[in-house]
């Protein structure tokens, strides 16, 4: 396994396609919680895949103000296709070109197998890793970390 | 270890005795194929276990993958208001390809339920709080997709395959007696 950035690191800033058209940055979501989830790969063959049960709890996250993003070294239409058919209600990031690079820099990249690992980051509003998780591979982590950490951040102004 | 953040209480639907040395918890979706090829499992391993074993089923539904499991969720809560929680909870799995309102309907009254009275709780949702309650429950507690098992408390990643889940249940039972 990687060594998985820890908490209280600054969160490396990327720029990746979200959409064939359309790129989003780390760094715009600056002032609210960003759950960062790489995961392995689209169409893993089990109901209640982990981006799925992110997408059931969506609401959860919500109440934190989070913005949840799932990344993969999929590409875009790929995780197009993926999202359109488990109906997903949030962006899936494409770590494809340079393959796995922002994986890497999040030390969640997964040499052996080209593919990123199950690796969880809570990052704060303000860009800073607040929590980190690696999962084995095989093992769908849950939310539970993930809400944990969230409930722990200081409170939000306003 | 993940492990189960509600313990089991009044609000759940127990099968079997307090005093049973094994606690098995399941998370599930009516909709689900994996935990309709689960329910026969479960099954044997009551009948092996008898005594030893206590069974509770939680709700989990994944509603935006599967269409019914919500109302198949809550049709099984109407019917626990009214004791009958176990026949439902069987009867919808054993009828999963046709979840839907005919076949609410049917199960209530083949189970002496009014179904004009669970179509309007279903319409009211009345037990949606109870499954959203679960639900979340669930999901404190590392619920990583259906099933999800605990027992005795700590998360059971491994296979649910009859052998396997009830090699794990005999080692519980072994540890706590």
């Amino acid at each position: 396994m990687a060594t998985l950035l820890t908490a209280g690191t600054a969160a490396p800033d990327f720029r990746l396609h979200v959409t064939p058209d359309q790129q989003l940055s780390l760094s715009e979501l600056r002032g609210r919680p960003v759950v960062l989830a790489f995961y392995p790969a689209d169409w893993s063959p089990v109901c209640g895949d982990q981006m799925a049960l992110y997408n059931e709890i969506l609401p959860e996250f919500q109440k934190f103000n989070a913005e949840v993003l799932g990344i993969s070294v999929d590409g875009v239409w790929c995780h197009e296709a993926f999202a359109k058919d488990h109906k997903l209600h949030f962006p899936l990031m494409a770590d494809f070109e340079p393959k796995g690079a922002v994986a890497r820099a999040y030390g969640a990249y997964r040499e052996e197998d080209g593919v990123c690992e199950r690796a969880l980051f809570v990052i704060d509003a303000r860009g800073q890793i607040a929590w980190s998780y690696c999962s084995p591979i095989a093992i769908n982590p849950g939310a539970d970390g993930i809400l944990d950490a969230l409930e722990k951040l200081p409170k939000q102004e306003g | 270890m993940t492990q189960l953040k509600v313990p089991v209480g009044p609000a759940d639907h127990i099968e079997g005795d307090e005093s049973a040395r094994c606690t098995l918890v399941e998370y599930g979706d009516y909709e689900c194929p994996h935990c309709a090829a689960a329910y026969p499992i479960v099954k044997r391993l009551q009948k092996h276990f008898g005594k030893k074993l206590r069974f509770v089923y939680r709700n989990f539904p994944l509603s935006q993958m599967h269409p019914h499991a919500e109302s198949a969720a809550e049709t099984a809560e109407f019917a626990a208001s009214k004791g009958k929680f176990q026949e439902m909870h069987d009867l919808l799995f054993e009828n999963q390809e046709q979840l839907g309102s005919g076949l609410y309907a049917k199960l209530a009254e083949d189970l002496g339920l009014d179904a004009k009275e669970l179509q309007e709780a279903l319409r009211a949702k009345m037990y949606q709080a109870h499954v959203r309650s679960d639900f979340t429950g669930g999901v404190r507690s590392g619920v990583n997709g259906t099933p999800t098992f605990f027992i005795n408390g700590e998360r059971y990643d491994d296979s649910f395959d009859y052998p396997t889940l009830m090699g794990a249940i005999t080692a519980a039972i072994g540890e706590s007696a």
